[in-house]
């Protein structure tokens, strides 16, 4: 197994300082784009399939899932030689998926037709449809694997999903639009962001209640741009990192307090949000500019922005 | 926090183990049929008593009923055979919406309904109104005539209702003679005017040669249009009125080249409501110049070239619904009906006052794909919203166009602001 990936960095890296490996989807170029993080240089191009948007890789980093919405299907690329190896019936336009923690299942959000589809990805079948509210976008699996939680945007609900009977066992109904869902790393709490109503909420995985509401402020910008997307959390959950959208910004929220403690100006429209493994950088996928940027997390500054390609959309990191 | 109380009671938790037990005393019990059957109504006892059913997933029961009134009208010649006929614009986009707020109300326990009530075309709206929908309908959605719906709203039998205005751009409505139960969901005339006013200075096309045609509607578009060309400072330099001369030597080609000649302008804005010469002005005109307003560019609060922001998917869920593309008027009946069901799963109400409160308040966002938040204008009851700048295959822009500022929302840079507006509606 360790040996796709040595054999990868040796075809592709000329220089070992590069110590991972970026993934972006490119919505409009149809593409993914292959970055070297660190040397801050894009790598490579390569065709997926048409309008590729959420991507993730398997939990032991040797497939590459990318869903390519007009294809209606999910795709399985190895991440070694980024040769596509398979499909996955997603159903039609595919956007946003999640694989749970043992890498067996795969749950994809069929925004139009309210639905949520179970995946058996070995043996490549839908195995269980379930409905939920309108416009199911944002799906997350709890890292204990009990729980998958989906959000309708247009229901404006979060469904909890028992992965043991695939039937939803509560509902919560949060602030307008909601967009992305992260659970904390020790599955205790589920932070969403709803994208209209320009706010975050942290919900308690016991009670399923909202325990916080966390709203943003950028000088400068008007409230109805601040638009949160993409969330992510440290495994320590020390820091929260959010994505506001059209405001340009990402906002540094400590993850204790609930504390919004730092907006940082990265590229238009930003979007999407991934950890380095180390959590030591978060990458940004920016939309309108065309670019990722590149945060440093020990200073909580944007340190590079690199050009990828046309909408870049989703973003996947490999050790 | 009573959001949450109020959704932790809609579990569907018990159904699981009276299953289980149903199925383990069938087996305990073996195949005897007798024992079958009592265990049947001992189930339906205890499911009875405990009040759990399948379907019952929330423990509240509320129906909000809705109807829908319109008119059969004669329609217009169309100048284009690309441009399809539809009768049946508004009630589509009302319906596809219901079935969203019932799939939210599924969760919630509260179910939406839609009646729908077509007046013929000499038939008295008044008398449908006052027959069928008064003391019904709380909540009405309505897609008449500027001046049919003003007779409606002055009804004593009226005056309890709420009422969704869901075809007019009529600014008259939105100011002299606003109503405080009438919503209007569509842009008015002023807010469409002032969308393309912003995109012709973002152009620098400072110089306008306005062209109105013979409709009094289209009146009230020049109006609005001059409203914003003092607005921005623009200049309009010529206005003619396209007479409709019916002389067989002018050919449509040497008609408009003639009819074009006049100072140097920048743009032709056209006011042609109803479609009736528009279309042919566009390549025709003496300078080459582009043509905006009710063709050409046209100012829209929906428009099938638009797809960002989740659009896409509303287009294609409208199509599959009505074979046919979403119009202005089915995303008014859309946008009504979700407001009403937005409103209601938040105040947890079916009730007229509180729904209506809750519409009108600060806190109310409607989702209307069209990138940021739409809400109520509280002094007019207007809803604002971006507008979209759309040539006849391409989404060109959407105002308010970037720069142009307000200290409040952007969205409030188009059309009669608080302190303009000569309606104060208080806030229920």
């Amino acid at each position: 197994m360790k040996k796709l990936p040595l054999t990868f960095m040796l075809l592709m890296l000329p220089t070992w300082a590069a110590a991972e490996t970026v993934y972006v989807t490119l919505e409009k170029d149809n593409a993914l784009a292959v970055v070297d993080p660190l040397a801050g240089k894009l790598l490579n191009t390569v065709r997926v399939g048409q309008r590729p948007r959420g991507i993730a890789m398997s939990p032991d980093h040797s497939k590459l899932y990318i869903a390519t919405s007009d294809d209606n299907t999910i795709k399985i690329f190895d991440a070694a030689s980024l040769k596509e190896i398979g499909k996955l019936p997603s159903g039609d336009d595919p956007e946003t998926f999640a694989v749970n923690p043992a890498g067996d299942k795969l749950y994809v959000s069929n925004e139009d037709d309210s639905m949520v589809t179970v995946i058996d990805i070995a043996k490549k079948k839908a195995i269980k449809q379930i409905k939920v509210g309108v416009e199911p976008e944002g799906i997350a699996v709890s890292p204990d694997g009990h729980w998958l939680v989906s959000a309708s945007e247009t229901t404006n609900m979060v469904h909890w999903i028992d992965t043991k009977t695939y039937e939803i066992s509560d509902n919560t109904l949060v602030d307008s639009r909601p967009r992305a869902l992260s659970f904390t790393a020790d599955s205790q709490q589920l932070w969403v962001t709803s994208e209209l109503a320009g706010t975050l909420s942290v919900l308690d995985t016991k009670t399923r209640q909202i325990i916080k509401s966390i709203s943003f402020e950028v000088p400068g910008i008007t409230a109805d741009t601040i638009q949160p997307v993409g969330i992510v959390i440290d495994s320590q959950r020390r820091y929260a990192y959010v994505a506001l959208g059209p405001a340009n910004r990402v906002a540094v929220i400590n993850a204790q307090t609930f504390a919004v403690e730092k907006i940082l100006l990265v590229g238009s429209r930003v979007w999407n949000l991934a950890f380095s493994p180390d959590e030591k950088r978060l990458y940004t996928t920016n939309g309108v500019s065309n670019d990722i940027s590149i945060i440093d997390l020990d200073s909580q500054t944007v340190t590079k922005s690199v050009a990828v390609g046309v909408y870049p959309w989703g973003v996947a990191v490999k050790p | 926090m009573q959001n949450q109380q109020f959704f932790a009671k809609n579990k569907k938790k018990i159904m699981n183990p009276l299953k289980l037990m149903f199925i383990r005393r069938l087996i305990q019990n073996g195949m005897d049929f007798i024992k079958f059957l009592k265990n049947i109504v001992y189930c339906f006892f205890v499911c009875a008593f405990s009040g759990v059913f399948h379907i019952a997933w929330a423990d509240t029961h509320q129906t909000v009923a809705i109807a829908y009134l319109g008119q059969d009208v004669v329609l217009p010649p169309v100048l284009s055979n690309l441009d399809p006929v539809s009768k049946d614009k508004g009630v589509l986009g009302a319906q596809l919406a219901i079935a969203d707020n019932n799939t939210t109300g599924k969760f919630t326990g509260q179910q939406f309904t839609l009646k729908s009530f077509i007046t013929p075309i000499d038939g008295d709206v008044a008398e449908t109104f006052t027959k069928n929908i008064a003391g019904k309908f709380d909540f009405v959605l309505v897609n008449l005539p500027a001046d049919k719906l003003r007779l409606l709203a002055d009804l004593p039998v009226a005056a309890k209702t709420l009422l969704f205005d869901v075809a007019s751009h009529d600014d008259d409505l939105r100011n002299a003679n606003c109503r405080s139960q009438v919503l209007h969901l569509l842009p008015s005339r002023s807010m469409q005017a002032d969308a393309l006013a912003q995109y012709m200075m973002k152009k620098r096309w400072t110089k306008w040669f306005l062209v109105i045609g013979k409709q009094p509607e289209d009146q009230l578009f020049a109006d609005a249009i001059k409203r914003a060309a003092k607005r921005y400072n623009m200049n309009i330099v010529t206005e003619k009125v396209w007479e409709h001369s019916f002389d067989a030597r002018r050919s449509t080609q040497s008609d408009v080249a003639v009819f074009s000649q006049t100072d140097d302008y920048d743009v032709l804005v056209v006011a042609d409501e109803r479609g009736e010469f528009g279309e042919y002005l566009d390549y025709r005109t003496w300078l080459p110049r582009p043509v905006i307003g009710t063709q050409g560019l046209v100012a829209a609060a929906w428009h099938p070239t638009h797809e960002q922001w989740g659009a896409i998917q509303m287009q294609n869920r409208f199509k599959e619904q009505a074979g046919r593309w979403m119009e202005e008027q089915d995303y008014g009946g859309y946008l009504a009906v979700r407001a009403i069901g937005e409103a209601a799963t938040r105040s947890k109400s079916a009730e007229l006052a509180k729904v209506q409160a809750y519409m009108l308040s600060d806190k109310f966002t409607l989702q209307g794909y069209k990138g940021t938040p739409l809400s109520f204008r509280a002094w007019d009851r207007q809803l604002r919203q971006p507008i979209l700048l759309a040539a006849a295959r391409s989404l060109v822009a959407v105002a308010p166009i970037d720069g142009f500022l307000h200290p409040k929302t952007e969205l409030d840079t188009l059309g009669y602001d608080q302190p303009e507006s000569s309606c104060h509606l208080p806030t229920p």
